[in-house]
């Protein structure tokens, strides 16, 4: 192992044991009983995991729920104590792990601010000279002196935000907490964290944003059933972890929502590549083909195909047919195949889900309705476009002062 | 020690914040207050005075009267109730200030004994008042020694601060695994404070009862650290070396032991909270 920077955080060879409880005594009659205090199972939810966290790297911890991240990372911060193995961390530490965790409801936003604070690791002579700054940036105003109990939830989570933000720790845990308060509050939280990174700390963030994560990150450790499956360059693991999760998506989503007359089915839905097979591989940017196989038990006249693509929330990206497109058959029977090809594809990274139709010329009848048939994944490509969901193909042109 | 004493002075901000929070938090939103703290010490005072000297008419107070010229029975009541309450309070709220702030305890890092110290430091802040009314009132009887030996007074009070705090850190982390010893704890003190001469004197005692009761007594180190506040306050008088030596080797030995019980619990108090 080459040691070339100054390594903030090191995890060595760290694994985390869990008792999976079965029945628990928590009485002492009950444990003398027993002869024991409880009935578990051991589970592992991390093993053997080492890496080193250099200073001044954001680093990201991306996996599917229950993969150990989260464990992984409250061992960093030392609230979980690994069964095996050993964590250190240079510098002054502070967390997001859940925002406002220390306040007492009963006190006031400001005993609290300090309590917070102490907490973290401020000492008192900092705090007052940062309070000011710290209830500015939650925007909490007069209600400083107000029991936090009365807080709404924002202002909550806007004050520990605010808190554990201020502490200028040299090294910040942040769990999943980057999506908090209005738009304004997220917009002055990013530049938060730009700052942070700018003045050279270290930032350790878990998250199962992965747009987010491959912007703000440097290196990302992808975990899986609390091992360290892969550790590197942002871009690559998180390909190689959405790769899996999508082939794991493709099975769950069979069989929802259908509907139809029946006389025409639409049998299975794929991208294609060149060569015609199943390929999961669509990029922004990148040409992409969608194969849609039918089947015909009687001669259907002027069928229309229909694809409708939404996000995940729902909202409708697009939802082109075929009678629109003026490509319709006089009649189809039997088999065969549909292709529509997107050159390029501009829908940014992010997942998606199909929706795919088989109606009649009007529109009205639907032979077969297959709703969100297909879950798919957009990888980053040729376009470098991350705002929104799809990129109008823009063409930028300055003229240069220098070379004119 | 100095190590410990050194520990706990880096932390000494989070631990003046957490007691704060603690002394704030416990009389919000009551009329009376800070008030309570003293109003409960004065309420036992009359009930036991008045049940046991005009009800059962039981002779309990010291037959010679000491040094002092002190004959108040609600008094000699008091400088040895006001320790034990003390005593009693801290130990049984540091038993429940791991599992009451476990959302504390699961998010956050910080050295989780502070927690039962805090507990203990807060119940002293309000002790010292009591103390120092029970002082204007000793005054006031013409018990002028009191103030003589109140240097000494103030050490028995940090013993028995560092034997709650040894107590309270052993039992707060066991009570994380094993919930019952909150129920039981509370039941050992009923006896415990029966057990020790704060409603009676330990020399009118000796005489009326079976033997195995007196030695049972003198096992107690309670018994010692009432004698050690008794003498200095209400009687005027220094206590014995002995006394002192067994409750202050006490305080400190269990500080010791309940650090250590503590630490190798302390660990897996997150997974089990």
């Amino acid at each position: 192992m080459t040691v070339d920077r100054d390594v903030a955080v090191e995890a060595n060879q760290v694994s985390k044991k869990f008792k999976l409880i079965h029945e628990r005594n928590q009485s002492i009659k009950a444990a003398i009983m027993r002869g024991r205090r409880t009935i578990s199972e051991d589970f592992w939810a991390l093993r053997d995991v080492s890496f080193q966290v250099h200073r001044g790297e954001t680093f990201g911890l991306i996996g599917e729920n229950g993969s150990g991240k989260s464990t992984m990372l409250k061992c960093l911060t030392r609230i979980l104590r690994p069964t095996q193995g050993s964590v250190s961390v240079e510098g002054k530490v502070s967390a997001l792990l859940e925002l406002g965790a220390g306040f007492h409801p009963e006190l006031s936003g400001r005993e609290n601010v300090f309590l917070n604070g102490a907490i973290l690791g401020l000492s008192q002579k900092e705090l007052r000279s940062r309070f000011d700054e710290i209830v500015d940036f939650a925007g909490i105003g007069q209600f400083i002196d107000e029991p936090v109990k009365n807080y709404s939830s924002g202002m909550y989570v806007r004050l520990g935000f605010s808190v554990a933000i201020n502490v200028d720790p040299d090294v910040l845990f942040v769990d999943e907490v980057l999506a908090v308060g209005d738009e304004a509050f997220q917009r002055k939280c990013n530049e938060k964290f730009a700052e942070l990174r700018r003045a050279g700390k270290t930032i350790v963030l878990v998250s199962h944003g992965m747009a987010g994560v491959q912007n703000l990150c440097d290196r990302v450790a992808w975990f899986s059933h609390g091992q360290l499956i892969q550790l590197g360059n942002p871009r690559e693991v998180i390909e190689a972890y959405t790769g899996t999760v999508q082939s794991d998506r493709q099975v769950d989503q069979q069989g929802h929502n259908r509907w139809g007359s029946g006389e025409g089915r639409i049998t299975d839905v794929r991208f294609v590549d060149e060569a015609g097979d199943r390929t999961t591989r669509v990029r922004s940017g990148e040409s992409a083909t969608l194969r849609l196989d039918y089947e015909m038990s009687a001669p259907i006249e002027r069928p229309v195909f229909g694809i409708a693509i939404s996000t995940l929330e729902g909202f409708n990206v697009t939802g082109p047919n075929s009678r629109d497109a003026g490509c319709v058959p006089q009649a189809l029977d039997g088999t065969g195949h549909v292709d529509i090809t997107f050159d390029p594809v501009l829908l940014l990274p992010g997942s998606y889900d199909l929706t795919v139709s088989l109606h009649d010329y009007t529109c009205l009848h639907p032979y077969d309705f297959r709703q969100n048939v297909l879950r798919f994944d957009v990888d980053r490509g040729p376009i470098g476009e991350n705002v929104g969901v799809v990129s109008l193909a823009p063409k930028w042109r300055i003229d240069d002062p220098v070379t004119d | 020690m100095t190590a410990t004493i050194a520990e706990y002075r880096s932390h000494r901000e989070l631990l003046s914040n957490l007691t704060l929070r603690e002394l704030r938090s416990k009389y919000k939103r009551s009329v009376l207050g800070w008030a309570w703290s003293t109003i409960n010490p004065v309420v036992y005072m009359v009930v036991y005075t008045v049940v046991f000297k005009y009800f059962m008419h039981v002779k309990i107070e010291p037959k010679v009267p000491p040094p002092s010229g002190l004959n108040v029975y609600a008094l000699f009541l008091l400088c040895a109730m006001l320790p034990f309450s003390y005593f009693q309070n801290s130990v049984l709220g540091s038993l429940t200030s791991l599992t009451s702030n476990s959302n504390l305890i699961k998010k956050t890092y910080f050295p989780r004994e502070l927690l039962p110290a805090s507990t203990v430091i807060a119940n002293l802040v309000s002790h010292a008042i009591e103390m120092s009314l029970l002082l204007v009132a000793l005054l006031a009887f013409g018990d002028w020694r009191a103030l003589v030996y109140l240097p000494l007074t103030l050490v028995f009070m940090l013993l028995l601060a560092v034997f709650a705090l040894g107590l309270g850190l052993a039992l707060s982390a066991l009570n994380v695994y094993f919930r019952d010893i909150e129920h039981f704890v509370g039941i050992l003190f009923l006896v415990w404070f029966f057990m020790t001469p704060i409603v009676y004197s330990f020399d009118t005692l000796g005489s009326a009862a079976k033997p195995w009761v007196v030695d049972l007594l003198k096992v107690n180190p309670m018994t010692d650290a009432t004698l050690c506040f008794r003498n200095t306050l209400y009687n005027g008088t220094l206590p014995g070396w002995l006394e002192f030596g067994y409750f202050a080797a006490f305080a400190i030995g269990s500080f010791f032991v309940g650090r250590a019980i503590f630490n190798r619990l302390e660990g897996g108090l997150a997974e089990e909270l």
